[in-house]
């Protein structure tokens, strides 16, 4: 499997005596639009929380590029070059455009263990690119997210993670609470993943969303995967047959 | 031009600047001309350092996400450390340096149990408001020890400036107030404690570590609680275990007034210092305008009040204007 980017095997984990994940073994592949489709508690959440450093699987490895890897900090995912984009949405809402793009990860114009003074010129231009680059319209870096709409915060955290140059991005129910239009212009940014060479992770309940912009079906459930498949080899009747 | 007014209104501190200077005006008026000069002036920037230096530690914490019940205690205990440890003959330095790492310690273990067993730091910090307060008393043993009388009272409490207008006390909360001011709007420590009292969950989900930057943020409140109370202790010439009683929930009050919010994320020490400039002002214009002193605490109250209203409808209305292009 030499194009896969992410591969885990046998990964299991236990919460205060559930088994929520039971030996899951998957690839990730380069480039690719993966659908995780599965009901509530069948192992999804659990799966990416281990992915991007929330939680650690009690037992499985994980490798990305080949190396195996130790997720220990959602740091630790951001520097294998793995993003995630959660559901309750990972941007502070009294905070502006421009310092939610670098949460963390701030440029400084010189600091002393890890503290330093900002580049708030190199915030200011960089912002203003990566928000053009996902083709977002906003009015300002300086606007506050709180005032955003539901579908132009996903855009922004996908901007900061194609700004940061993550080679995963994991998006965590991203169409929940959004209307049609945003909806779709959501399931635009998954499909602009693919042109960039980024792999995407899509997770959700809606079946149609997922087939709307995936190249492969991953269903879970009961902590198991149930069916991969390629798009084209399956349809949305076969998908919910299996959950 | 709507820019601008946005902007404007998008500041936390903006409805306490506006009664600041509006009350200045009316004790101006009402008391002949007294409030603004020097000899008046004088009295309220001797004492404002001591207040505002804890206001600013107050004001970064709730920024953070976090409340501070205990900065009144410390701010007795960490000269009263100072004065017993130098009673046995510590040099002044050393004393300060240990009573320095008292308030630091006293921070972080407000910060530790707060986040280790994840309960309201309401709850801490109120158990360590009587903790300390009554370690004040006990090492005092009841007395308060006599301060020695070669202390370097010229570095923190000495008259200077043109017309001997400030004390050097004044000199340090300006420097602590630039400082803390730009540690916030200008380093990326300074985004982290905005992001972590901002929404938690998404500054944790970046990468930030949370759990220390809100214990820096309590250590760094005791610390100038402390600091503050020894100006105070060398201001008045005797360590006297009582100071700092009620002066947690002024801190607070002076921080919503300036504009921070309780629920964290939002405020600046400018609002901080503005709204314990606020506080000073009305303590001292109330006298000079003749009114009876026990309206103090009725105005305090009625402000706090009025200025959250005041700037929760001012973040509306900025809401609302809607900027296009």
């Amino acid at each position: 499997m030499s194009d896969a980017i992410i591969s885990v095997r046998d990964l299991h984990k236990w919460y205060s005596g559930v088994h929520a994940l039971k030996g899951v073994s998957l690839d990730f592949r380069r480039g690719e639009a993966l659908g995780l489709v599965g009901d509530n508690g069948a192992g999804k959440s659990t799966l990416i929380n281990i992915l991007s450093g929330v939680h650690r699987a009690d037992q499985g490895e994980i490798k990305v590029e080949g190396r195996p890897v130790s997720i220990a900090t959602p740091r630790d995912a951001m520097d294998l070059g793995i993003e995630t984009i959660y559901q309750y949405n990972s941007m502070v809402p009294t905070m502006s455009i421009a310092r939610n793009l670098f949460i963390g990860r701030e440029p400084t114009r010189f600091s002393v263990l890890g503290v330093g003074i900002l580049d708030q010129k190199k915030m200011a231009e960089e912002s203003i690119r990566a928000i053009a680059n996902v083709d977002l319209h906003l009015r300002s870096p300086d606007a506050l997210v709180g005032e955003l709409s539901g579908g132009q915060r996903q855009g922004v955290a996908i901007a900061r993670a194609m700004h940061f140059k993550s080679k995963v991005m994991i998006l965590d129910e991203p169409t929940n609470h959004l209307s049609v239009k945003e909806t779709n212009k959501v399931i635009g940014f998954v499909r602009g993943l693919k042109e960039q060479g980024v792999t995407g992770v899509f997770i959700s309940h809606n079946m149609h969303h997922v087939f709307e912009c995936c190249d492969r079906i991953v269903a879970m459930a009961r902590g198991e995967v149930v069916l991969d498949k390629r798009i084209e080899d399956t349809s949305i009747d076969e998908v919910h047959g299996v959950l | 031009m709507k820019r601008l007014f946005k902007t404007y209104l998008e500041k936390p501190e903006l409805a306490g600047l506006i009664l600041l200077v509006l009350l200045i005006i009316l004790f101006q008026v009402r008391s002949h001309g007294v409030f603004l000069n020097a000899d008046n002036l004088r009295g309220i920037l001797g004492i404002l350092p001591e207040a505002g230096l804890v206001a600013i530690g107050v004001t970064i914490l709730m920024i953070s996400g976090e409340f501070d019940l205990s900065v009144g205690s410390v701010f007795a205990l960490m000269p009263m450390t100072m004065a017993v440890l130098m009673v046995h003959g510590w040099p002044f330095p050393l004393a300060l340096l240990a009573g320095l790492l008292v308030s630091a310690a006293i921070g972080f273990v407000n910060g530790y149990v707060t986040i280790r067993f994840a309960i309201p730091s309401f709850i801490t910090t109120l158990g360590m408001l009587f903790m300390a307060r009554s370690l004040t008393v006990v090492v005092s043993g009841g007395f308060p020890p006599l301060l020695p009388v070669d202390l370097p009272n010229w570095l923190f409490t000495a008259f200077v400036g043109p017309g001997n207008m400030f004390r050097m006390s004044f000199l340090w909360f300006v420097a602590v107030a630039v400082l803390t001011s730009l540690m916030l709007s200008r380093t990326n420590f300074g985004n982290w404690i905005k992001a972590t009292g901002g929404f938690m969950p998404a500054a944790a989900a970046m990468g930030i570590p949370t759990a220390r930057v809100k214990i820096v943020c309590f250590m760094l409140c005791s610390v100038l609680s402390g600091f503050a109370g020894m100006l105070q202790v060398l201001r008045l010439g005797s360590p006297l275990p009582s100071i700092g009683e009620g002066l947690e929930l002024q801190a607070v009050a002076a921080a919503v007034i300036g504009g921070a919010s309780l629920a964290g994320g939002i405020g600046t020490v400018m609002g901080g210092i503005i709204g314990t400039t606020l506080i000073r002002v009305i303590d001292n214009g109330l006298v000079l305008s003749h009114v009876d002193a026990n309206w103090f605490k009725f105005a305090i109250g009625f402000l706090t009040i009025f200025a959250v209203v005041a700037n929760a409808w001012m973040r509306k209305r900025a809401k609302a204007i809607k900027m296009e292009g």
